[in-house]
């Protein structure tokens, strides 16, 4: 069984963003950055598969330098080699652009499954699984909640509304993690001892073969115009010095008139 | 909870491998995770927290400093780093942890024969058996060297009598290493639970490390055969040796708690609003929380060094006296501010301060008192012992 988890470095969840003074990205001084939560369940369920059927788990991550850490994470939790996808062609890539590297790079290896997060945390487009698949031209099965797998048939549960899917197909597939799909573990001391051990390959865009207009700036069909932040939260209303059914009335009003909620 | 943030004013991140930082931070997450949500109600019970042993053990926790046998082999800065870690989550918690790999499996690695490293050692790493050190008496605490305990040989069997006291792990474990005189000289043995003439009582009472288990172990014609004595261990030095290992962790995992203690008060201070302005505002306050994060920062970089000095083969146990008092000294002086800026609310276990209050007590005290680490240095400095 041969299994490539794609995984993306975003700043901690517990980070408070700050944006960077050309207004249309972040400002990295001070920020941790982690495996995204959802690829973090994605290596999970990759290791337990490999862990019961054998074969090897390998990371994919497009971005510079700082990205290593996050593979070398996924390494120390059992692994078995990564590829760093790092060209200064490849920044400020979209979606579009980042699927069109991977696709390149995923693409001669012959995985039978390929996993993602059913999103990044951060910018929450949840676009590269999907897209990844049809520039392989196959399956994908998005938001995934349980999977089992039999021989080369797989089942898969995907949140949908209100229930659940379920979806059977054959393998190579595409699929993206959710929440519930497992409880990633914590990599163990001997697993970041031996992850040092372990190679990750860089690759660039010369040797994925692909032409720099296609990737980057260049390639890219959107663009991040601005960064906000959403609006500071205004002071709360306390209705004081009343007594209670004053202040109950008071209450109807303001709901149905300022707020408009009734 | 707000998450955790540890505070690093000289950016000493820096100065850790990525390795090391890596070991950190999964310990810091499973500490968050497994060990602060359970924590309080084990302390306010008096029970220690068993059901993180099997995870303690997958992570590679136990033993992590020792080579093979199953263990990970870390260096003393990662080593260092996940005494903090745990310490943060709770002194008792690091204790276990402290003692199962720092003075059972290290004697029996360092001591031991090959017999006894290969059947204890993998187990003990698993977490399978667990481990306490017998050294200190009711009587003999500071003075080791004046234990009454003692072994004679009979036939193929030592036999056992004596009292020890302030064990941790004690009625836990499966196995004791127990220091006791063998014609008129300390040395190191092996004691199962279930030997007949083996017993052992929780101290009751405790305000400190309440989340950690502290025994008497009892012996009284207690027979062993003679194949558990450790048989390189020659003197009490093999057990200073211990301590000595078991200190320089302790040294690191003060400041855990004092990183926990200072991040609370932070927090607090700054979102606590006392006269119409947070309690952070008010001179006096922000002396305490600076004189925190200074004496922090040194602990700190004090550990760092003396890390990097074990690595290097060249830390003397002068050195990891001078950083166990200095920083055991700085938590509890912590614990303390701590407590004073969250005002009544530092009394309660909602907030953590209390607990690593009470608990810093006991690490300002085990494993050589702070008065005793100081003569350590002072005579290292003046070449004068003053004992006694």
């Amino acid at each position: 069984m041969k299994i490539a988890v794609c995984i993306k470095q975003v700043p901690d969840t517990e980070t408070k963003v700050r944006i960077a003074a050309d207004g249309r990205s972040l400002d990295e001084t001070g920020v941790t950055f982690v495996v995204s939560p959802y690829d973090e369940i994605a290596v999970e369920e990759g290791l337990r598969i490999k862990e019961k059927r054998g074969g090897e788990v390998v990371a994919f991550s497009v971005g510079d330098e700082r990205v290593s850490t996050s593979l070398r994470t996924v390494l120390a939790l059992g692994a078995d080699r990564a590829v760093h996808l790092k060209d200064p062609a490849f920044e400020n890539s979209d979606a579009l652009g980042l699927s069109r590297i991977l696709a390149a790079a995923l693409k001669p290896e012959a995985f039978d499954l390929i996993l993602f997060g059913k999103q990044a945390v951060g910018t929450d487009r949840g676009q590269l699984g999907p897209r990844v698949a049809e520039l392989l031209d196959l399956p994908h099965v998005g938001v995934v909640v349980r999977l089992a797998l039999e021989g080369d048939r797989f089942t898969a549960h995907r949140e949908v509304e209100g229930a659940q899917e379920v979806m059977e197909g054959g393998l190579p597939v595409v699929l993206t993690a959710q929440k519930g799909l497992n409880e990633p573990r914590y990599a163990s001391l001997k697993g970041i001892l031996a992850a040092k051990k372990k190679e990750i390959k860089v690759l660039t865009i010369a040797e994925l073969g692909l032409n720099p207009s296609m990737v980057g700036s260049a390639g890219a069909r959107t663009r991040w115009e601005k960064l906000e932040l959403p609006p500071a939260r205004t002071a709360g209303k306390i209705l004081k010095g009343m007594d209670p059914g004053e202040a109950a009335r008071e209450l109807v009003r303001l709901l149905r008139e300022e707020a408009k909620v009734i | 909870m707000k998450p955790f943030k540890a505070l690093d004013y000289y950016a000493i991140d820096g100065l850790l491998s990525e390795e090391e930082r890596l070991i950190r931070d999964t310990i810091r997450a499973f500490v968050s995770e497994q060990v602060l949500p359970r924590i309080e109600k084990h302390f306010r019970e008096g029970t220690f927290p068993k059901e993180l042993i099997p995870p303690l053990a997958e992570l590679g926790t136990l033993g992590s400093s020792l080579q093979g046998y199953g263990c990970a082999g870390l260096g003393p800065v990662a080593y260092g780093l996940i005494m903090q870690e745990l310490e943060r989550g709770d002194s008792g918690l690091r204790s276990f942890v402290s003692v199962q790999g720092g003075l059972v499996m290290y004697p029996i690695h360092a001591f031991g024969s090959e017999e006894q490293k290969e059947k204890w050692l993998p187990a003990m790493a698993r977490g399978e058996v667990i481990g306490c050190f017998g050294l200190t008496e009711p009587d003999f605490g500071s003075n080791p060297a004046g234990m009454l305990t003692h072994v004679v040989k009979k036939g193929d069997k030592y036999v056992l009598n004596g009292t020890k006291a302030w064990i941790t792990n004690g009625t836990l474990a499966d196995l004791a290493v127990v220091w006791a005189k063998l014609d008129g000289e300390v040395q190191g043995f092996l004691v199962e639970k279930g030997t007949p003439g083996f017993g052992s009582k929780d101290h009751e009472g405790k305000f400190s490390l309440r989340a950690s288990v502290t025994s008497e172990l009892f012996f009284q014609d207690c027979a062993i055969p003679v194949s558990n004595r450790l048989p390189k261990a020659e003197g009490l030095k093999a057990a200073l040796a211990c301590l000595n290992q078991a200190r320089y962790g302790i040294a690191w995992g003060v400041m855990g708690s004092a990183l926990a203690v200072f991040d609370e008060a932070l927090e607090y201070a700054k979102t606590r609003i006392v006269f119409g302005k947070p309690v952070a505002g008010f001179q006096l306050q922000q002396r305490k929380l600076v004189w925190m994060a200074t004496e922090i920062t040194k602990g700190q970089l004090l550990c760092l060094q003396l890390g990097r000095l074990k690595e290097a083969a060249k830390a003397t146990p002068q050195q990891v006296s001078m950083a166990k008092m200095n920083n055991c000294y700085v938590a509890r002086e912590c614990a303390k501010l701590g407590r004073e800026i969250l005002g009544a609310n530092g009394i309660t276990d909602e907030y953590q301060v209390g607990r690593h209050l009470c608990n810093i007590e006991s690490v300002y005290t085990y494993e050589g008192t702070h008065d005793v680490h100081t003569l350590i240095v002072g005579q290292d400095l003046t070449g004068i012992a003053a004992y006694s």
